[in-house]
């Protein structure tokens, strides 16, 4: 720490300039490189295996055999006759991709709807408490998210601890069924993922200029108002991070619709496991994997591209 | 306490041709118990309608509190608060026929300049006709209209702070409440804001209650100025009566230079005085009846100290020169008296240099004796 070797003056020669940019650069790849490995290894060396083995035939049990076979692709949008093998257009997969869409948003929604006064609770409190609130809101993650499922559903089961008490205190006379519908599953991903929705919302929440909001009341807005023209605005970047970080492990979800859905509502995360599981249908499942990859990377450019034209106004 | 509050109410309300805004014994304690902190002190006050009146004072003095119970966005502790004759005390910032223009204008940064100027009428539902028309009238009041659809965030502080204005007007209020708008300004931009400001007023006809630390500007724009300190008001007047009759002794040292001298007070006669102070004596003037003879301090301006010959029958006393400093427009004269207490004399003139022996002459229509 005493001397800095590296730091040449400006007014030194060319070489010993032109020897220190090399240094300089030769340690920032130096600094990249257990990213660069980390990223490649595990991030994009699995997805080109991904790409290759959905264009390949399915081994008999499990694996793929070394055809080249555009049939995954074919699988998805069409049912193959299993008498004269021609095609027929089958919505059997698009619906599972538009239920999990739709669960995903709805509770991408549903955890908005909770995050935000959350999130502004939080960041109303004085700066020394605003910390404790935000520890309560990681705790969840010190369990295993498995775990945490299986607490949702012993309290949502019929036995469970909602269904038991409204039937002693005598509003219903026999369990209704929660467990194994959308709407267990919907509660799970909204549990599951509610954090990710606070922290953003938080985090621009925070920032909000207090003066804003008396200025908006000196100017006539009621709350509601003061809601929706100041407040609101100001935290959209938490808002787009938020959803962002909600809708797409939502859409992929898989542990939280396999016990709450009890696997019979399928979303694409199940199906995708399906087939490298009992299907034995790994070109299938790599181009399910494949087609979700690219609808959310599309739709998220959709969606921070308009958010962006509407964030780049607030400077 | 509660009667007293049951008291406060049958008081007869004052009718309103006499006052814009009526501050009525306005306690304020921010905290609870033991840890509260008196911010105003049973204040009162009366605005009158059509005047520029500022609450000058040091920061912490309870001049930006007293705003913002104007305003609403705090409620008295104690006491009322009228508003041509109706009481607004107890009611939230948007039921009040009053804006405010804050120390950092707080733009809705996500908003154009229009859009920023149209809120208040937008939020009382104005038609968009009349928001366009009056957003247009405003624009042209401040001279802002080439800046119409710009983001607030891409204009300079000087600019800011006229779209803060034109906001805060658009809505016609009653009243207009500046805290400290001008003091994130470069001084020769404030210069143009105090004038631009008093055109303003006297161009809309709206009551304004301005907020500053700074005397100078409280002198130039005002009506009339209250000069607080912890919690109180010190000194209601005119910019002139304030200068030149300080009621208080912190009001004298508050604005402008002043000098103050502990002399004896010998005598008091129909509101003159007779002192002695700093190995001679002279006469002063006593506004407060309450002065009784005894220790007490006297104050004058530097620019009404005159210096001449020592020997000269006229000089109340003598003194040495220890400094003379040249400021621009004229000079200061340091004069270290017999007991050791230094006084300030300015003139266009250098009058002598260091060393030399002075008479001190203290005008008696200018000297006075001043309570603390």
């Amino acid at each position: 720490m005493v001397a800095q070797p590296d730091i040449v003056p400006v007014a030194a020669d060319g070489l010993a300039q032109r020897q220190s940019d090399t240094r300089a650069s030769r340690r920032r790849w130096f600094l990249l490189a257990p990213a660069i490995v980390a990223i490649g290894l595990f991030g994009l060396f699995p997805l080109v295996i991904t790409m290759i083995y959905s264009v390949l035939s399915p081994g008999t049990y499990g694996g793929v055999t070394w055809d080249f076979s555009t049939e995954a692709y074919t699988q998805f949008l069409f049912e193959r006759d299993i008498f004269d093998d021609t095609l027929a257009f089958s919505t059997t997969y698009l619906n599972i991709f538009a239920r999990s869409i739709g669960l995903a948003f709805v509770a991408t929604i549903g955890a908005l709807i909770i995050g935000f006064p959350t999130a502004y609770f939080i960041a109303s409190k004085p700066p020394e408490q605003r910390n404790v609130w935000l520890f309560l809101i990681t705790l969840p993650f010190w369990t295993n998210l498995l775990i945490r499922t299986y607490a949702v559903l012993l309290i949502i089961r019929d036995e469970g601890i909602i269904n038991m008490s409204l039937i002693n205190i005598g509003l219903i006379d026999r369990p209704f069924g929660i467990l194994y519908t959308d709407g267990a599953v919907f509660m799970g991903l909204i549990y599951s993922y509610l954090p990710f929705m606070v922290l953003p919302l938080y985090a621009s929440l925070e920032k909000l200029d207090f003066r804003l909001v008396e200025a908006a009341y000196d100017l006539y807005a009621t709350r509601f108002q003061v809601l929706k023209r100041i407040i609101i605005p100001a935290a959209k970047p938490g808002i787009v991070a938020g959803c962002i970080l909600v809708f797409i492990p939502g859409l992929g979800a898989y542990i939280t619709p396999e016990l709450l859905g009890g696997g019979k509502k399928l979303m694409i995360g199940n199906l995708i496991a399906l087939q490298f599981g009992s299907s034995r249908n790994w070109p299938f499942g790599s181009a399910a994997a494949l087609i979700l990859m690219v609808v959310v990377m599309g739709a998220l450019l959709i969606y921070v591209r308009n958010a962006g034209k509407d964030g780049a106004r607030h400077g | 306490m509660q009667a007293a509050a049951a008291a406060d109410r049958t008081r007869p309300i004052p009718s309103s041709d006499d006052h814009m805004i009526l501050v009525d014994r306005v306690t304020k304690a921010f905290g609870k118990g033991e840890h509260s902190v008196v911010a105003l002190d049973d204040v009162s006050v009366t605005i009158r309608p059509n005047e520029f009146f500022t609450l000058l004072g040091p920061s912490g003095c309870g001049k930006t509190t007293l705003l913002r119970l104007i305003a609403g966005f705090e409620l008295p502790t104690r006491g009322r608060i009228l508003l041509e004759g109706q009481e607004i005390g107890h009611l939230p910032p948007y039921r009040r026929p009053v804006n405010t223009v804050f120390q950092n204008y707080a733009l809705f940064p996500h908003m154009t300049v229009a859009e920023n100027i149209g809120f208040g009428l937008e939020m009382l539902g104005k038609p968009a006709k009349e928001i366009a028309d009056t957003t247009a009238q405003m624009l042209d009041l401040v001279r802002m209209e080439h800046l119409a659809g710009r983001k607030t965030d891409q204009l300079s502080g000087g600019q800011q702070q006229r779209v803060a204005l034109a906001r805060a007007l658009a809505p016609h209020p009653k009243v207009l409440l500046l805290d400290e708008p001008l003091s994130a300004l470069d001084l020769k931009l404030r210069k143009a804001m105090q004038i631009e400001l008093k055109r303003l007023q006297s161009e809309t006809g709206i009551t304004f209650v301005f907020v500053t630390h700074d005397q100078e500007e409280a002198l130039t724009m005002s009506d009339r100025i209250a000069v607080m300190d912890t919690g109180h008001i010190l000194q209601v007047g005119s910019p002139k009566e304030i200068y030149n009759h300080p009621a208080r002794r912190f009001v004298a040292d508050f604005i402008g230079d002043i000098n103050i001298i502990e002399a004896d007070l010998k005598s008091v006669s129909s509101g003159m005085g007779t002192i002695a102070l700093a190995g001679g004596t002279a006469k002063a003037q006593v506004q407060d009846d309450g002065i009784q003879p005894g220790k007490v301090s006297v104050a004058i301006r530097p620019e009404n100290v005159e210096l001449i010959a020592p020997d000269d029958p006229r000089a109340s006393t003598t003194g040495e020169i220890e400094n003379v400093v040249y400021f621009g427009v004229g000079n200061n004269v340091y004069v270290r008296l017999p007991d050791g207490s230094e006084l300030v004399a300015r003139s266009a003139e250098a009058q002598g240099k260091i060393g030399d022996r002075v008479g001190v002459v203290l005008p008696d229509e200018h000297l006075q004796v001043i309570p603390d």
